[in-house]
């Protein structure tokens, strides 16, 4: 049983490795635009929170996140719930607790859970480890300011399925417009209406992928915000600095040059 | 310290006579700082103090990096998650190392393009230069080690595959890239190895960096004419030199400023515009990337290396003539450090008794063309191993060694060079009367035009 679960893990991992440099070509990636684009763009917090609430209700079955940290969920660059809401979020999953020797609910301070049970790639760092369009040999300025393209790779890959579908050695592929190979091994995971969100946004298949996207933008880079803001404020500064040592320099040249002129 | 006379240090109080007649240490600073430096230097000369500064931001923010990092297959690429998420400016701390390394090799790059336009080279800094080509070729070492540590996939293949490149090297090949791995494969034991010489590294080129430093103290700075500092007395050396401070520290940290308000914005907008996506994704021996390619700094050499394949005839050539020893494997690998090899015979390759290019017509053209030729590599690297980018990257790496090996020394026979100034101070006033003049025009042309 357990060599089988490795088998089905191994192959998956192929798949990985053969979508692997999706930053090159094949698949059509669609521009989404994001709130977090360019270099004063931010995460949308109920976007973000609407993401969780897909991810939650639909990924998390196959998926897994484990590098996110459930306390994270509190952050107030990122989805900004209480401490109350992330404690009471925690418990909907079961942890496996090495000092108990059994499962137990999680807690803030636990990670999401690992999934892989359905050989299904770890979404932690999905959004970074895949480019769309732009890059990663885009010009500088594209990437400036439309980002990466990872969350745009997501967002058309859930969104790209054409509802072909064939039969190879015992498994299924489903045709994807997005995908480097054309047919994946997941099937589609969103039909639209497939989760409720409590502030009565749309939930068409094309938000919801939106959605999504941009909330596992926010688990691979839940410090952009604060990365940005630092940015920003160390140009502004380098930039001043650069002013005035320009005025400095040229001040105290000026006797040496004069004294050119009059040689 | 350097040949250039100039004033030294005195030490007039009690105090400073007492240590310095028992360390020099005081006169030792105040000389290196006070040398006197060619006033004639051009921005191209700014690279030496970015450089400085990217190896101590490189040491800084990766001595804070090793605190919080862990070199185990294990959990190697979860603490470069954990530093990005739960350490306090961690994510800001690696993508400043991560990038600083980029700032890094565009400095050295410019550095040693300065350096053969203007023929810093030339006798009598040999030395410095053979220097600068060890701090290089560590900086490689050290890049790429680094490379491997947050054990994403293109650091687990980038590792198998340079490290496969001693393996080619025949008869010792083996053994020596089982040394470098610790075993028969990229393991834990590469890892371990990688992060001890990946801290190492760095501070063998901080004490390199000082010799260089010292040397090029001794002969004193190249200048953008090629043509020496007077030396006969301190008058007249006076004419050709300032003091590097403060007029060219002032001049150098206002360039490094103009450069890092690019870095930051890189850094703070698009930190992972320079990496590659797939090292986001964690180390699987079983799944190979569909491209390994190497960071973009490598690319030239990188091609250069896979440009000779079996179809070439040179190749077919020697591998006939050393009865198979040397195959298209260890052609490849010998190409490209024979390609770093003649970088660093350059003194003794170019012939011309002329130094800066500046001065030499045919020189100017082949020289551009060598730039282009780097950047056409750079890009060839980066591409597929198919045709037409196989043909190309012959092209180009034939002509980075014809550059090396035929035009050097052929041009300086050949080439009749223009006519230099007689010294630095007559360079310089001449620009500056011609700004001047300049700027004379430009003031007297509203008196010529109506103001309505």
């Amino acid at each position: 049983m357990r060599f089988l679960k490795l088998g089905r893990n191994m192959l998956s991992a192929c798949f990985i490795a053969s979508t692997s440099f999706a930053a090159g070509g094949g698949g059509y990636i669609e521009d989404f635009d994001f709130s977090f684009e360019g270099p004063l763009g931010t995460y949308d917090q109920t976007q973000l929170q609407r993401g969780l609430k897909v991810y939650t209700e639909v990924c998390s079955s196959c998926h897994g996140l484990k590098y996110v940290p459930l306390r994270t969920l509190a952050d107030e660059d990122g989805l900004g719930y209480s401490d109350e809401q992330v404690r009471a979020y925690a418990e909907y999953y079961e942890i496996f607790d090495p000092e108990l020797d059994d499962y137990r609910p999680a807690v803030p301070a636990d990670h999401f859970p690992a999934v892989v049970d359905a050989g299904a790639p770890d979404l932690s760092l999905m959004a970074k480890a895949r480019a769309g369009f732009h890059g990663p040999y885009g010009t500088g300025i594209s990437q400036l300011v439309n980002g990466m393209g990872g969350a745009e790779y997501i967002a058309s890959l859930l969104t790209g399925y054409t509802g072909e579908e064939k039969e190879e050695y015992g498994s299924v592929f489903y045709e994807n417009t997005a995908y480097p190979g054309k047919w994946i091994a997941m099937s589609p995971p969103l039909y639209g209406e497939d989760v409720d969100f409590d502030d009565g946004h749309a939930n068409d298949i094309y938000s919801e992928a939106e959605d999504v996207a941009a909330f596992l933008m926010w688990a691979a880079e839940p410090k952009m915000m604060a990365r940005k803001h630092t940015g920003f404020v160390g140009v502004l500064f380098l930039v001043i600095l650069s002013v005035l040592l320009y005025l400095t320099n040229k001040r105290l040249w000026a006797p040496i040059k004069k004294e050119s002129i009059s040689s | 310290m350097s040949g250039i006379p100039h004033d030294h240090y005195e030490p007039k109080t009690k105090g400073e006579k007492w240590l310095d007649s028992r360390l020099p240490i005081v006169g030792l600073l105040y000389n290196t700082i006070m040398i006197p430096t060619p006033k004639n230097l051009n921005w191209m000369w700014i690279w030496g103090i970015v450089l400085t500064f990217c190896l101590a931001l490189q040491i800084i923010t990766g001595i804070v990096l090793a605190m919080h990092y862990t070199p185990h297959v294990d959990v190697a690429f979860a603490s470069v998650e954990h530093i990005m998420r739960n350490v306090n400016g961690g994510h800001m701390i690696r993508y400043l190392h991560a990038n600083g390394a980029s700032l890094f090799f565009i400095a050295v790059y410019a550095h040693i393009f300065r350096g053969l336009y203007y023929g810093s080279y030339k006798a009598p800094r040999e030395i410095t230069w053979i220097i600068g080509m060890l701090i290089y070729l560590l900086m490689m070492g050290t890049a790429f080690m680094g490379y491997v540590l947050p054990w994403g996939q293109m650091s687990f293949w980038g590792a198998t595959v340079i490290t496969g490149l001693f393996g080619a090297i025949p008869f010792i090949g083996e053994p020596i890239q089982t040394l470098l791995l610790g075993g028969p494969a990229v393991d834990n034991a590469t890892l371990n190895r990688f992060f001890s010489l990946h801290y190492l590294f760095p501070f063998l080129i901080a004490g390199l960096v000082m010799v260089h430093i010292w040397a090029f103290h001794t002969t004193g700075n190249n200048n953008p004419t090629g043509v020496e500092v007077r030396r006969t007395s301190k008058a007249e050396a006076g004419k050709d030199t300032v003091s590097f401070w403060p007029y060219f520290v002032i001049k150098d940290l206002f360039a490094l400023a103009v450069l890092l308000a690019g870095f930051f914005a890189i850094v703070g907008f698009m930190p992972n515009y320079l990496g590659h996506p797939d090292n986001y994704i964690e180390a699987n021996p079983l799944a190979t990337p569909a491209h390994i390619v190497p960071e973009w700094y490598f690319l030239p050499f990188y091609a250069i290396l896979r440009a000779f394949t079996a179809e070439v005839w040179v190749v077919q050539f020697a591998s006939f003539i050393t009865a198979g020893i040397i195959d298209a494997k260890f052609f490849g690998v010998l190409a490209m450090f024979g390609a770093i090899i003649v970088l660093a015979l350059a003194p003794w390759l170019d012939t011309s008794s002329v130094r800066s290019a500046r001065y030499r017509p045919m020189l100017k053209w082949w020289f551009g063309i060598l730039v282009f030729d780097f950047f056409a590599l750079m890009w060839l690297g980066a591409m597929p191993a198919e045709e037409p980018y196989a043909t190309l990257s012959l092209i180009a790496s034939a002509y980075w060694f014809g550059y090396f090996l035929i035009i050097l020394p052929l041009l300086g026979i050949i080439e009749k060079p223009d006519s230099q100034p007689l010294s630095i101070e007559e360079d310089f006033n001449n620009k500056h009367v011609k700004k001047i003049k300049k700027a004379d025009e430009l003031y007297a042309k509203p008196d010529a035009t109506p103001a309505e």
